[in-house]
């Protein structure tokens, strides 16, 4: 089990919630409370990658790049910081617009009971935060 | 001033934030003596088996919740697409779950390549999904369709392992259904035979395995149609006793006779009422 960093305190201000994550420990700011926190909090992005270097080693290098090139455009059309987006034209280019998995079923963000801040996240976006 | 930490976006699927908690609880919990509710199994017997002109699969109907019997007729053969079907042991929601996601996916994909899906296709997406949650999904399957290339049948496991084979058992009875086809399995059965084998398999899980109980029901697949049978036999009948006399009611009727209880004394008062008053008040019929 390999220490992580990226796992601090998660409440708000910052500070560690301990009715949901229990009492601070370093072990816990560490580790990751399950085995399959990790892959599945990088799964997209490991998918991904593997798919960019299958490309790569078949059709040459300007077809991943030129993927990739659109990906960063289509990551750019979003609605505010702080509302959730369909990201329909990422999906159609990475071809998982017609499938379903349990992302889309379980905690769908669109049904949070949360918000971020508005003006908070919109100041983060535009580098004034 | 204190500044709030600002989210991320969150991502749909599994959220692991009560992972830590939960764990936490559960060790206080056996210190105290108090165990943590477990999740509903099918602690089961399926299996399936390739005939002649098609698959017969076959499970039985009972839903285990640790040592208590939580569905005496649940149904474990899922639908998957109008020519594959699935058993499901393990983890009762799991199984639903994880089949129900596949029959989706399934279904979108023929609609976007325009063919009957193949049993393959549905392996191969149930294997792949299994294997990226490491087991942590208990769904133990068995797969079985008619597609154009002619029946198929496949066993998968919960961490993602598949076998594609000719007589397939899986679930806590599938050592006794095993022995039966190991048995009298021969290749190109015929439908009847076939049934008669898969019922006689799912029977021997019934009997010789506390999770499997209850009923024993089939389904049979060949091309272009299906027979979704259940339930086909019920092992099991709750109210009859076993090897006594037919044709004697022996399930006891609980209500007493009249003068069961003996009556002692009998005392009848009259109340006396005086009308005071009469009104009529109309109802709003409009």
């Amino acid at each position: 089990i390999v220490p992580v960093a990226g796992l601090c305190p998660q409440g708000s201000y910052g500070i560690q919630d301990s009715l949901r994550s229990g009492f601070t420990s370093v072990k816990n700011e560490l580790l990751p409370s399950h085995p399959l926190e990790l892959s599945e909090k990088n799964f997209v992005l490991n998918q991904d990658k593997m798919n960019f270097s299958t490309l790569r080693n078949i059709q040459g290098l300007h077809a991943p790049l030129k993927l990739q090139m659109e990906y960063r455009a289509a990551r750019q059309i979003q609605r505010l910081p702080f509302l959730q987006s369909s990201n329909l034209a990422l999906d159609t280019l990475r071809g998982s617009d017609d499938t379903i998995g349990f992302e889309d079923i379980l905690s769908d963000p669109a049904q949070s009971e949360t918000m971020g801040e508005p003006h908070m996240m919109v100041e983060y976006k535009l580098g004034l935060l | 001033m204190a500044t709030l930490a600002v989210r991320r976006a969150p991502l749909g699927g599994f959220s692991f934030e009560n992972c830590k908690r939960n764990s936490i609880l559960e060790s206080e919990a056996s210190k105290v003596g108090f165990s943590v509710p477990t999740a509903r199994k099918t602690g089961t017997t399926i299996c399936g088996v390739v005939f002649k002109d098609g698959i017969v699969l076959g499970a039985d109907t009972r839903a285990t919740e640790g040592m208590v019997v939580a569905d005496k007729n649940c149904s474990k053969i899922h639908y998957i697409s109008p020519n594959i079907y699935c058993c499901g042991a393990g983890t009762a929601a799991d199984t639903e779950m994880t089949t129900q996601i596949i029959s989706s996916n399934l279904e979108l994909h023929a609609l976007s390549t325009g063919r009957q899906p193949r049993v393959a296709t549905a392996n191969r997406m149930l294997k792949q999904m299994l294997f990226r949650y490491q087991g942590y999904i208990g769904a133990a399957l068995v797969l079985g369709g008619v597609d154009c290339n002619g029946p198929h049948l496949y066993s998968i496991y919960p961490h993602g392992s598949t076998d594609k084979l000719p007589y397939v058992t899986m679930g806590s009875g599938s050592l006794a259904a095993m022995a039966v086809f190991e048995d009298r399995y021969k290749t190109g059965m015929e439908e009847e035979e076939a049934k008669q084998l898969v019922r006689d398999a799912i029977a021997a899980g019934i009997f010789n395995d506390l999770g499997s109980g209850s009923n024993i029901d089939l389904c049979v697949i060949t091309k272009g149609n299906v027979d979704y049978i259940r339930p086909h036999d019920e092992a099991n009948k709750k109210g009859v006793r076993h090897g006594e006399l037919e044709g004697v009611q022996l399930t006891g009727d609980y209500r007493y006779k009249r003068g069961t209880t003996a009556v002692l004394s009998k005392v009848v008062n009259p109340l006396d009422l005086e009308l005071l008053e009469e009104t009529v008040q109309t109802m709003d019929t409009s």
